[in-house]
């Protein structure tokens, strides 16, 4: 049982694995993308309040997600990493960093698209959009904080705990946000009108989540090859692959 | 040789760091000059109306606490990082969470404490009225300790760092928002007359949480740092 948890982390399997997934999750990723914005775009029906630009809650919508996602692999990653020193998890959460920014980023952006026409304005203090933003700073203190320390050791050690203190304060953060925005204002349109989604809603929703998902593992895997190979650079068996490339 | 007690050694720290301290009293004072500063700019920078003052007076209290605390976290661990007696303090028989502790109380109480006191001043100047007072002087006394014990973690992160400042305030920043939050509406709360109660319900039970758990971030973080 151990011995087969432990082939993972070994970095030369890793990297044969994952050259090996690579392909095949992304082909996956760009069908599920295609379907989701086929059936999120043209099928689903148009809302009877929002016309369509509720539309963009394909994009949005998995993107949050995501962002608070990845967030979490990136603190297990983390705790993996202090706790059993496997280097293979720090990579994971580095190479989880940047594209969990981003995905923070767009659902930041793609917030404030679908703000304009529906509140009137590109920004509003709206309770999630702010933790959003708060867990955007997050991700940023984290990439800062790596970039900062120069040995690469000391650097995956200080991002792991700093990761860690992130994921038990996001809770905190997010519900005293919520706390704050309903206290300070009234009752705005900040949600969805009708109680529960449709079905025909739901559907492309659910398979723009999966594809973003799947984009995530397929881009995460991809720059922790880049990663895993600049880090052995001096080991033989990359040595090895560079002669036979060459 | 007979080592002192663990109760001992917390106390000698703490005593120390506040003798150390006492020992530069103009470094002492400018977080709170930066303090009374930052304050006096908003009625310039926003206006002189006193109904405009009272109405931003909390969260202007509140953000200048939490920048003021923040800039003095570096004496926190950076003199004793470049002495070499943060080294001695890891590899004391006793827990260093336990010893952060002491440090980071030293620093409440040269930095933390001395604000409470200038914060009703600093309200009057913001025409805050009278009833909010005790709400201002209560949620300072739970808020800051806590940016003490939030900042220490990031201060530990980047005590081997050499311009750390703003990267340091990347780190806290985000992590002060719900003590900013609870301390800032308990005062706006207050000077509407409503009950404060809840709000500081929050701030003791963040401050529970964060002392219980902040010294064992901080000890990690600085034998990363360290090492």
């Amino acid at each position: 049982m151990w011995a087969f948890l432990h082939r993972f982390a070994s970095p030369r399997y890793f990297y044969n694995l994952s050259g090996r997934l690579i392909p095949w999750l992304g082909w996956f990723t760009l069908l599920l993308m295609l379907a989701g914005l086929y059936l999120g775009l043209v099928w689903a029906p148009t809302d009877y309040q929002q016309g369509d630009s509720y539309r963009i809650i394909f994009v949005h919508v998995p993107s949050a997600w995501m962002s608070m996602f990845i967030y979490v692999v990136m603190a297990v990653a983390s705790a993996i990493m202090l706790v059993w020193k496997i280097k293979l998890a720090d990579v994971v959460a580095q190479s989880s960093a940047v594209v969990g920014a981003s995905f923070t980023f767009l659902a930041l952006v793609t917030g404030s698209l679908w703000g304009k026409p529906m509140w009137g304005a590109w920004w509003v203090w709206d309770a999630r959009l702010t933790s959003e933003l708060i867990l955007l700073f997050l991700y940023f203190g984290y990439m800062a904080l790596r970039a900062a320390i120069e040995d690469r050791n000391t650097a995956a050690r200080a991002g792991a705990v700093l990761s860690l203190v992130g994921v038990v304060n996001i809770p905190i953060i997010h519900y005293s946000v919520y706390w704050w925005n309903t206290l300070h204002q009234g009752a705005t349109v900040t949600k969805f009108d009708a109680p529960s989604i449709d079905v025909r809603m739901l559907i492309p929703l659910l398979v723009m989540a999966l594809a973003f998902k799947l984009y995530y593992f397929t881009t995460m895997l991809m720059s922790a090859r880049c990663e895993v190979l600049e880090r052995e650079r001096n080991n033989t068996w990359v040595q090895e692959l560079a002669e036979k490339k060459a | 040789m007979n080592e002192p007690s663990l109760i001992r050694a917390f106390t000698l720290l703490l005593r120390r760091d506040l003798t150390l301290a006492f020992r530069h009293r103009s470094e002492l004072a400018n977080p709170l000059l930066f303090f009374v500063i930052v304050i006096s700019l908003f009625p310039m920078g926003v206006s002189p109306e006193s109904r405009v003052l009272q109405m931003i007076a909390p969260g202007v209290i509140w953000v200048a606490a939490l920048l003021a605390t923040m800039l003095s976290l570096d004496m926190m661990f950076r003199s004793d990082y470049e002495d070499g007696s943060l080294e001695q303090l890891l590899l004391s028989p006793h827990p260093v969470s336990v010893l952060v502790l002491a440090k980071v109380l030293a620093h409440w109480l040269v930095t933390g404490l001395p604000l409470l006191v200038l914060a009703p001043l600093l309200g009057v100047l913001l025409f805050l009225p009278i009833e909010a007072m005790p709400a201002l002087v209560a949620s300072l006394a739970l808020g800051t300790p806590l940016l003490s014990l939030i900042g220490s973690i990031g201060m530990a992160l980047t005590v081997g760092l050499r311009r750390s400042g703003v990267l340091l305030s990347l780190l806290v920043l985000p992590l002060y928002v719900p003590v900013l939050i609870f301390g800032a509406n308990a005062v706006d709360a207050a000077a509407a007359g409503l009950p404060v109660t809840g709000q500081m319900y929050f701030l003791g039970a963040m401050l529970v949480l964060a002392l219980s758990l902040s010294p064992l971030a901080t000890a990690a973080s600085l034998r990363i740092s360290v090492s």
